[in-house]
């Protein structure tokens, strides 16, 4: 088998972690890869950057994906802290749920959760686009700098605290907002957006106008002393 | 004091001093804490609380100029062995993390060039890589920083050595700062922030607490770069001897320790000087950290904070040190502060030695601005050799001193090389009081 260029299969059981993400960063490496027994690896299928479909088959650990760039990687299982953080492009999707700071930092790309996400998912984001199918955690978007985060359940406390540009959508209840954070109103652009990444995630057929927006209220992008007790 | 005030016998409170009661005035007037650059100002147990004793009888010294005095380091050997690349500088004496942002393009650009020419590495910052600085230095350094401003699994693979930020001297416990006067376009795009915003920036990291979480995250940096280049772990001084042990149970390459004196480009100057401990009193904690774990001279250890000319490189080494890095003194060979400028300094209510205020833009000196016209003054082809040529005089100067004490590579400095002026300073640096063979305190831990 040539695992440069052919459809493989690789087996945690009998290869190595190291064995596996050296496979996957081979120059001009190509095809459908897919990841038996990953049983929690960290950092399987990290700084991937070729077209690749990867495709993990059970549960990982920390920084799954992390800085992925270009690779469609699916993870059919839960995902634990970090799942692609720092994405650049490309998408990582989770059939299960994820643990912390999803999506942490990501700079593009399209992550989707179909679970849950806890907390911190989108925290730093910074142009990548999330999409969660159930609902995240407290202090979500937290910092968050550009890109979109979609909540197709309940937001947690805090949300998009001391958040900068990026948007927000949430269909259910939000338990409260982080400093900063305002709901928004929904114009035509913003229906547009949220269809088509709700579209691109996967789920189409969701109401647009049943989400609200949140965003930056942009009252603390410059240190005075009436914010004191924001920061 | 004034010829008036002098002539009256007045007395200044040694606790209400004019610059205090000045931050009073200035903080009831503004409403806001007093921002600024550099690093502690007060005097602190330092290396000028040392002396090396030299030969004597019982050691005999090298031959200056003629007998070799070693000054090349290696850094990042411990997994060299699963393909990890340490690298090999020339000199012990590395130019500090220095975000572009904080410095201009050409100071970044001037600061590699200036590396380069002697054999050893530059550092990016908060805010990511810079063409300019990856194209001028041959070793280069890429920090990641809890902010991961212009974090790019690219400039990872570009880089020569990671070094994971959890701290800075200057403000451990604190996170970035960059006012609106330096969010320019440029840097505005880089950060992905609003140009002209007063950046507020996380002093955690995003997806990492812990030394367990760091561990993982450490093994995931060296798989996105194949095992290739060593990782640093960078901190503030505070807990140094547990921060070292965890640093290297978590897998560190290399730990990066910056003491209190450590400049920073910009945070809350009550920070600066109340926060830390000095460089002094950290090394030591270090040096015993690594040698309890019998990782001395494997994982290599870089101080910072304070350094000035090659006796504090020597005493730093002998103190445990693999290598030093600095800032400051960097800042000040490309121009920082110098009194060609002293009308402009003047002019913004400072003065040619004193100016600190980094995070406002206006450094008449060119070098940590981000004002187009500003930056011109800083020749990026004369700065560099200006540094170069620092950075061999304070080599050359530390080579003086090991031949002084026998030593055929600078490295061999050690702590019995060293005596203390005052007792703190023999405390902290765990050396005795010169003429004794005292070292208070020395039985007890930390
Ligand atoms: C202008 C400026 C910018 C700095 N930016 C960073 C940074 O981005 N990341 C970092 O870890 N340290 C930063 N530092 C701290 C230096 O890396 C270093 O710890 C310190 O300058 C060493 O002390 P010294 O200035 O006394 O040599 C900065 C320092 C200065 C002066």
């Amino acid at each position: 088998m040539n695992t440069l260029t052919d459809n493989t299969t690789f087996d945690l059981e009998s290869s190595s972690l190291r064995e596996v993400n050296r496979a996957l960063h081979a120059p001009g490496v190509s095809g459908a890869k897919t990841i038996l027994h990953p049983r929690g690896a960290h950092a399987l299928a990290a700084g991937v950057n070729a077209e690749l479909q990867i495709t993990i088959e059970g549960h990982v650990g920390y920084y799954a994906a992390g800085m992925n760039q270009q690779a469609a990687i699916t993870i059919a299982g839960n995902a634990g802290v970090g799942v692609a953080e720092n994405m650049m492009s490309g998408s990582v999707r989770v059939s299960g749920n994820a643990s912390q700071s999803a999506g942490a930092t990501a700079h593009g790309g399209l992550l989707v959760i179909e679970g849950d996400a806890a907390a911190r998912c989108g925290i730093s984001m910074k142009g990548v686009d999330i999409v969660v199918g159930g609902s995240v955690g407290h202090m979500s978007a937290f910092m968050a700098q550009a890109g979109r985060l979609v909540v197709r359940g309940d937001a947690g406390e805090a949300l998009g605290d001391s958040i900068y540009e990026t948007r927000i959508y949430v269909r259910g209840s939000v338990t409260s907002l982080g400093a900063d954070c305002t709901s928004k109103e929904m114009r035509p652009e913003h229906h547009q957006e949220l269809a088509e990444l709700l579209a691109s995630a996967g789920y189409p057929e969701d109401d647009t106008s049943a989400y609200t927006r949140y965003g930056s209220a942009r009252q603390l992008y410059h240190f005075t002393v009436d914010n004191a007790d924001s920061y | 004091m004034t010829e008036q005030a002098t002539a009256h016998g007045l007395r200044e409170s040694a606790t209400f001093d004019r610059t205090t009661m000045a931050e009073i005035r200035r903080a009831a007037s503004t409403g806001v804490y007093d921002i600024r650059g550099g690093g502690s100002k007060r005097r602190l147990p330092h290396f000028d609380d040392l002396l090396f004793l030299g030969a004597s009888m019982s050691r005999y010294p090298l031959e200056g100029y003629r007998e070799r005095c070693g000054t090349d380091v290696l850094l990042g050997t411990r997994f060299a062995e699963q393909g990890v690349r340490p690298m090999h500088l020339d000199i012990p004496v590395t130019i500090a993390g220095m975000s572009f942002g904080a410095l201009s393009g050409r100071a970044k650009d001037a600061l590699g060039r200036g590396a380069s020419a002697v054999g050893t590495s530059t550092t990016t910052g908060d805010g990511g890589m810079t063409d300019e600085e990856r194209g001028q230095s041959k070793h280069l350094v890429y920090q990641y920083l809890p902010s991961r401003y212009g974090m790019n699994p690219d400039h990872l693979r570009m880089a020569d050595a990671i070094e994971v930020v959890l701290g800075q001297g200057a403000k451990p416990g604190g996170g970035g700062m960059l006012l609106g006067q330096k969010i320019t376009s440029r840097v505005a795009k880089m950060r992905t922030l609003p140009e002209g915003i007063d950046q507020r920036s996380a002093s955690r990291h995003p997806d990492w607490t812990g030394p367990d979480d760091l561990t993982i995250k450490i093994q995931e940096l060296r798989e996105i770069t194949d095992w290739q280049v060593p990782i640093y772990v960078k901190v503030g001084a505070s807990r140094t001897y547990y921060d070292t042990k965890l640093a290297v149970h978590a897998g560190a390459d290399v730990v990066v320790v910056d003491g209190m004196q450590g400049s920073t480009a910009a945070t809350q100057e009550v920070f600066i000087e109340h926060v830390g401990i000095p460089t002094l009193a950290a090394i030591p904690q270090a040096a015993e950290a690594l040698r309890e774990l019998g990782m001395e001279r494997e994982v290599q250890l870089i101080v910072s904070g304070g350094i000035r000319h090659g006796a504090d490189v020597a005493k730093a080494m002998a103190l445990g040190a693999d290598a030093v890095s600095i800032g400051t003194a960097a800042l000040v060979a490309l121009g920082d502060n110098d009194p060609r400028y002293a009308k402009d300094y003047e002019a913004l209510g400072s003065a040619a030695g004193y100016f600190d205020d980094y995070q406002d833009g206006t450094d008449p000196s060119g070098v940590t601005t981000q004002d187009p016209e500003l930056q011109m003054r800083l020749d990026p082809e004369a700065g560099g050799r200006r540094l170069a040529n620092f950075l061999g005089v304070i080599t050359m100067e530390a080579q003086t001193i090991a031949r002084a004490c026998g030593k055929s590579h600078i490295q061999h400095l050690e702590p019995e090389d060293l005596v203390a002026l005052t007792v703190e300073s023999s405390a902290m640096a765990r050396v005795p009081l010169a003429g004794t063979s005292w070292i208070p305190g020395a039985a007890t831990g930390y």
